[in-house]
């Protein structure tokens, strides 16, 4: 086959809603933007650990911290499914870590934010996890197969990251005036960051409009932003707290809530490495990954030694595996 | 080289007895041995397997997609394989 006739049945394949599956032939740039949008997606879990994770020591009781430790493996896990699936594109899982820790690729603004109380910890799961499911539910429709079953994957287990933040917040507003203000406090610093989440907005967003042709974002920017906003202004009022925007207000004609002016310039300053946490955030990944590296080292000595042993028992185990093998 | 050189596994899991393994996603390890745990770990956080295959992806022959359409050709002209092919009566019953 020619080249032309390689993309005209790519085209076709995204034309008819049809899934592109790993070995298929895709233009160069498709396959670049799909691993730079896994890998951000990827590093996104992976350091989105650190800002929960400070609390795991000082959560309040057994049952908080038990939840709290499950939600921070799962982000690990979240991570992982999406390395696999971008390393189906050809790209490398060990690469991808050197570019996050190198620069030259990026994670959501967010992760950049401190948690300075207890409440950061619901707040997170409230708001963060909650754009995030916003951003993610549309992802399990993408065009790229391993990416669209990672989403549904994934999409589970953040339903119960939300509900925990939620809940934990709901029980801090029932204690005392300093725990319903510590939740106040932790909304007005994450409201804001949440919003930025979803992006810059869509006149300042000139790949929109391509990866929306090919079927691997759904929704613009803004409109995923709306849909967050009107979701989450019903559950602020529930919970008893003032989001952080004068101008919210519900707009009968629009049938959605209106909202402020995003501060553009602080995202992009977060963005280009200037938040409150970028470089603590890095360093703390390369030290673990430092770290581990006699980990490393060590399991591939003790996979080499008893490589020859696992040759003699090889035939037993496929036997054990499949028994249904050794009728034929 | 990847993880210094810990191999590629694609992981495939039975949800409960009476299903077949499906493929779920692929991981890296040292060994077999560290890939089944692992994957116990990444991909059955909540109960979804009762049990687990790893197979070495370089281990996996593939039929190629370039060559999709006549590496499945020959079943593409034999209709007759359906029983939709064939012509009954309506008053024929039990068919």
């Amino acid at each position: 086959m020619t080249e032309q006739d390689l993309e005209a049945h790519f085209e076709e394949t995204i034309a008819r809603d049809r899934r592109i599956e790993p070995r298929d032939w895709i233009p160069d740039r498709y396959r670049a933007t799909v691993i730079r949008q896994i890998a951000q997606h990827a590093h996104s879990e992976i350091i989105g650990m650190q800002p929960e994770g400070n609390w795991i020591t000082r959560a309040p009781s057994l049952r908080r911290k038990a939840i709290l430790l499950a939600k921070v493996q799962d982000e690990a896990g979240h991570g992982m499914y999406l390395y696999s699936a971008a390393e189906t594109l050809g790209a490398d899982r060990a690469d991808l870590t050197d570019k996050l820790i190198s620069g030259r690729q990026k994670y959501s603004s967010i992760f950049n934010y401190p948690t300075l109380s207890y409440a950061d910890v619901g707040v997170i799961g409230w708001l963060v996890d909650g754009a995030a499911i916003c951003n993610q539910v549309p992802l399990c429709r993408s065009s790229y197969g391993p990416y669209a079953r990672a989403m549904i994957r994934i999409c589970k287990e953040e339903s119960f990251h939300q509900r925990q933040g939620y809940e934990l917040l709901m029980t801090m507003m029932r204690g005392s005036k300093a725990q319903r203000d510590m939740v106040q406090g932790a909304t007005d610093r994450f409201w804001w960051p949440s919003l930025m989440m979803f992006g810059p907005p869509d006149a300042a967003s000139p790949n929109t409009e391509q990866s929306m042709r090919w079927g691997i974002k759904r929704h613009t920017n803004d409109e995923l932003r709306q849909r967050f906003v009107d979701m989450t202004v019903p559950q602020a009022d529930r919970l008893g707290v003032t989001l952080p925007d004068p101008e919210l207000r519900w707009n009968e004609a629009r049938g959605h809530y209106d909202f402020g002016a995003v501060d553009w310039d602080e995202f992009k300053a977060v963005v280009s490495g200037n938040g409150p946490c970028n470089a603590q955030r890095v360093a703390k990944r390369e030290a673990a990954h430092a770290d581990g590296a006699w980990v490393r080292e060590a399991a591939v000595a003790h996979a080499a030694k008893h490589q020859g042993q696992d040759h003699q028992t090889a035939e037993s185990e496929r036997m054990r595996l499949t028994p249904e093998a050794t009728h034929d | 080289m990847t993880d210094q050189g810990w191999p590629l596994y694609e992981v495939f899991l039975r949800g409960k007895r009476g299903l077949n393994h499906v493929h779920v996603g692929s991981l890296h390890a040292a060994d077999p041995e560290m890939a089944l745990h692992h994957a116990r770990d990444l991909y059955t956080r909540r109960n979804e397997g009762v049990s687990i295959w790893v197979v070495r992806a370089s281990d996996i022959t593939a039929s190629s997609p370039d060559e999709k359409d006549p590496f499945f050709k020959p079943s593409g002209d034999k209709v007759y394989r359906h029983p939709t092919f064939y012509d009954i009566p309506d008053d024929v019953p039990h068919m």
